[in-house]
């Protein structure tokens, strides 16, 4: 073990602590609180899912119409896109979705004021604290989004079944979806981390003596 | 002043010194002085406790001796080392290593075993996750918890938890150990048990043991008492002392 240099008298700096330390207690205490983080999992699915939905449709559609159209003498009606309300719908949903995770980081930080004081008190450092709680919400984050893109990829292609007759199964474009669901679990992993940040800023700064506070 | 001078054992190694310690709270704009100037002098193996009413800034002396809060005047040197010059990474270290923290309300860490509990201020201070664990259970079974070492702090009784925290306490083999309260949330019985562990850590490990509290069971073994009243020392007894006041006391 390397024991860092002595600084002043007897005291010696605290040492950093290997990521894999953070992880395994995030996901000590993701697994305690599942419950309610099945609730924040649910809006990042819901969320994902309609993002990734809409996207792949619009791959997908134009696709199928004029594999159709060639094919046979059908009389596609091509519903007109409203695009710009989707991005604004999508736009809102993910709004949603990074003011629910945010507010739910901040509930569990300020519950758990006395386990962060006592970690503070036993010799973790602010990092370990600020890595221990983004951790957490970008396992959920990753968890959700996963969820979402899978759920997301299962609509669009129902969507094309029930828009254009099962002769469309075939004629999906899957070549372009793994691009889509990469940039989308991008997206879910950017925004859960980003509503993460100032929960685990605050739990980070919060001072060991919160570990001493009676009332809950 | 002159209690302090009468009352301290001579020719021992200090461990804490405080020097006219103040401690201000702006409340709108009044200004209350929780401490208003203390000096102690607290040796190594000693066993004190901080007696005073809720309100007479016994936390908020036992939390300066602590490093958990700064004076607004005033030095604290732990271990000659004065606190207000430290960095944060040097702060966290003297936490880990010369501080044991016991809390009234236990504190675990609600999702980890009794064992991984212990193991975490080691686990904290660089040591290896296999040796921390073999030291954490060795501490366990001191505090005759061997058979709960997998149990979640949920399947603990209060007494079982509290003795957890006891070995997560000394797990760093710290040099100062800080209780506050530590029998606040317990019964008698109970209480009177972790005082008696605590008291026999003392002894075997030469520990000092700084303990804020109103539970007058604690006066029996401490060697000597801090008594606050509204932000000051009122007096320091040594043990001796005490049972000659006690009638006076209750």
């Amino acid at each position: 073990m390397n024991l860092p240099v002595k600084a002043v008298g007897q005291v010696q700096r605290q040492v950093q602590l290997p990521l894999s330390k953070a992880v395994e207690i995030a996901l000590k205490s993701m697994r305690v609180r599942l419950g309610r983080s099945i609730l924040t999992l649910i809006t990042i699915v819901m969320a994902m899912a309609f993002l990734t939905q809409v996207w792949l449709s619009n791959r997908f559609g134009p696709v199928i119409r004029t594999a159709l159209l060639a094919k046979a003498h059908l009389a596609v009606h091509e519903p007109v896109a409203d695009n710009g309300r989707l991005v604004w719908l999508i736009s809102l949903s993910l709004l949603v979705c990074l003011v629910g995770i945010s507010n739910a980081m901040l509930m569990s930080v300020m519950e758990r004021f006395r386990e962060i004081g006592t970690m503070k008190c036993l010799g973790a450092l602010d990092s370990f604290i600020l890595k221990l709680f983004l951790l957490e919400s970008i396992f959920l984050g990753v968890a959700g989004t996963v969820c979402g893109i899978v759920l997301g990829v299962a609509l669009a292609a129902a969507m094309m079944v029930v828009r254009y007759s099962t002769a469309a199964w075939s004629l999906i474009p899957w070549g372009g979806v793994p691009w889509v669901c990469l940039a989308a679990l991008g997206i879910g992993t950017a925004i859960t981390a980003a509503a993460a940040m100032y929960p685990a800023w605050k739990a980070a700064r919060m001072e060991p003596i919160a570990a001493m506070r009676v009332e809950v | 002043m002159t209690a302090q001078t009468t009352a301290a054992p001579q020719g021992r190694e200090e461990i804490v010194r405080t020097i006219n310690v103040v401690k201000e709270y702006r409340m709108g704009d009044q200004t209350l002085q929780a401490l208003k100037g203390v000096s102690v002098t607290i040796y190594r193996g000693e066993y004190i406790s901080i007696m005073g009413p809720s309100g007479s800034g016994k936390s908020t002396l036992f939390n300066a001796i602590g490093g958990l809060d700064k004076p607004s005047s005033g030095k604290v040197f732990i271990d000659e080392v004065d606190v207000a010059q430290l960095d944060a990474l040097e702060l966290a270290w003297l936490r880990c290593r010369k501080i044991g923290y016991i809390f009234q309300t236990f504190n675990l860490i609600p999702v980890m075993t009794a064992l991984e509990n212990v193991a975490l201020p080691m686990i904290f201070g660089g040591m290896l996750e296999a040796d921390a664990r073999d030291k954490a259970k060795a501490i366990l079974e001191r505090v005759e918890l061997g058979h709960r070492i997998d149990n979640k702090p949920s399947q603990l009784s209060g007494g079982q938890q509290q003795r957890v925290a006891i070995a997560r306490a000394f797990a760093n083999d710290p040099a100062i150990i800080l209780a506050d309260e530590p029998t606040g949330n317990l019964d008698l019985n109970t209480g009177k048990a972790i005082i008696g562990l605590l008291k026999e850590m003392n002894r075997e490990r030469g520990v000092t043991v700084i303990s804020a509290t109103h539970d007058l069971k604690m006066l029996d073994i401490s060697d000597r008492i801090f008594w606050i009243r509204d932000g000051a020392v009122e007096k320091i007894q040594r043990r001796d002392e005490v049972t000659i006041d006690a009638g006076q006391m209750h």
